[in-house]
């Protein structure tokens, strides 16, 4: 079963055209991975699928719920406010810069959503938020003020708030890329075991080891465009297109 | 000791002999924080509304608000209305001065708010977007505390030159407290009733700075 199904997908910033033609679909269970160059649209890609973006043209479907639906003119259109509103309990997004909310503690950043959104009653929310903050092995930071933990720590107490909501699938976008070397590694043990409960998950990502051990899928995407997807055992170890090829050339020298 | 005592029953004659005029100085402050701190989020609103009349509308009320003086704000409130619409002016000068004193300082309040607001990095409407969070939820408990921190210095400066200002409402209140000493200081010619003014003044914002103190150091819990 198809969990997202997104159909040729354009988004341009004014002249710049930085999404062209994108199709791909998302298996429920299963791990996708994002790889390209910095530019070639992944983040953009993401920022649309969570409404984070306009995209000006193409499809996307959760499931049966349809974000965004063509017109037949060439332009599409997003579906009314009510479906959105419930599109958007399909996902989690974690991000870059983690953006927990600095003025609450660990346990408020997790129960805020599910007690407002949802309509969790409070000590259900706290029971859940607990039981996460265990999973990423952060129980005794509940009390703690984003400030106060580590890079590798903020993230994972974003992850845990994005599980929070009981998501169908979570994005992450780039989600080491604003930590230490040394610490990256605690964020991908965590996705590592999502995955192994076999949480959907769309990964864009710079680790080409994690996205080749993790994913089921992977998207090699440049200048806009998807340039070669398909099995990580294909893509990363035998790229078929000159594009890939120099991409990861130029990723296992450095 | 009995010169001591001697110059606190002093002030404490001055102090009574203004006290109408103490009452009515405490009176605009508190009126003037009250309604203007609410009044200058919406002006901060208007002033960053998507639509650009709206905008410049609010540009302008704050820039003509910070551009004159509020003495002369507090005159032509009080006379406008007699020489716009023949409406002779209120016997109590105390309300159109307050209300002067609103929308005065509801702009500086205003550009403060709307420096704020501004500071504030887009990944956190990001976050609670994606969370489903409403926007005027997203505003209320996540957005304004960020704020609120942000701006208290700011807002501490202000809340002391108000203090100070309302010794501008003697243009039309005899009975406001710097006036008050100024009159006992011409008929007993004497400087101290200024000199207790100041003093005043001076503990008045003392206090000020300490409760505002207080709230930036109890908001220090997270950075």
């Amino acid at each position: 079963m198809n969990l997202l199904e997104v159909r040729h997908l354009q988004k341009a910033f004014g002249d710049n055209a930085v999404l062209r033609d994108i199709s791909f679909e998302v298996h429920q269970g299963s791990v996708v991975a994002i790889i390209g160059p910095s530019g070639s649209g992944k983040s953009t890609l993401l920022r649309c699928m969570t409404m984070l973006e306009t995209a000006d043209s193409g499809e996307i479907d959760y499931g049966k719920l349809r974000m965004l639906r063509p017109l037949g003119n060439g332009r599409s259109a997003y579906a009314d406010k009510a479906t959105l509103k419930e599109i958007k309990k399909q996902f989690g997004l974690v991000f870059q810069n983690f953006n927990l909310f600095p003025h609450m503690s660990v346990l408020s950043n997790l129960i805020e959503a599910p007690v407002h959104v949802l309509g969790i009653k409070k000590d259900e929310a706290i029971a859940y938020a607990r039981e996460l903050l265990e999973k990423v092995g952060l129980s005794d930071k509940e009390a703690a003020y984003p400030c106060e933990l580590s890079g590798g720590q903020q993230q994972r107490v974003a992850i845990a708030r994005a599980l929070a909501m009981k998501p169908n699938i979570l994005f992450f976008d780039e989600p080491t890329s604003a930590l230490d070397p040394e610490l990256t590694g605690e964020i991908l043990k965590v996705i590592r075991a999502l995955a192994e409960e076999n949480m959907t998950m769309v990964i864009v990502t710079h680790e080409m080891k994690f996205a080749h051990d993790v994913s089921d899928h992977v998207i090699f995407m440049d200048g806009g465009v998807i340039i070669e997807q398909g099995d990580p055992r294909e893509v990363i170890d035998n790229p078929q297109n000159k594009r890939t090829q120099a991409f990861l050339s130029r990723i296992t020298e450095a | 000791m009995e010169q001591v005592l001697g110059v606190f029953t002093y002030i404490g004659s001055m102090l009574s002999q203004m006290s109408e005029g103490i009452v009515n100085s405490l009176l605009i402050f508190a009126m003037t924080l009250l309604f203007s701190l609410p009044l200058g989020l919406l002006v901060a609103f208007g002033r960053m509304s998507r639509f650009k009349t709206v905008s410049l509308l609010f540009k302008f009320y704050i820039s003509v608000m910070r551009g004159t003086p509020l003495m002369l704000q507090i005159i032509l409130i009080y006379f406008g209305p007699y020489y716009l619409f023949r409406i002779s002016p209120a016997q109590d000068a105390l309300i159109p001065i307050i209300i002067a004193f609103v929308l005065n300082y509801a702009a500086y309040f205003a550009e403060i708010y709307r420096g704020g607001i501004e500071s504030i990095v887009k990944g956190q409407y990001e976050a609670a977007n994606v969370l489903g969070l409403s926007k005027p939820h997203t505003f209320i408990r996540i957005i304004l505390p960020q704020v609120i921190k942000r701006i208290l210095p700011a807002v501490t400066n202000e809340v002391i030159t108000l203090v100070k200002d309302t010794s501008l409402a003697q243009i039309l209140l005899h009975e406001e407290m710097f006036n008050l000493a100024n009159v006992i200081a011409a008929r007993e010619c004497t400087i101290a009733p200024l000199l207790v003014a100041g003093l005043f003044y001076y503990l008045f914002n003392l206090l000020v700075a300490f409760v505002m103190g207080r709230i930036e150091k109890k908001l220090n819990y997270y950075q």
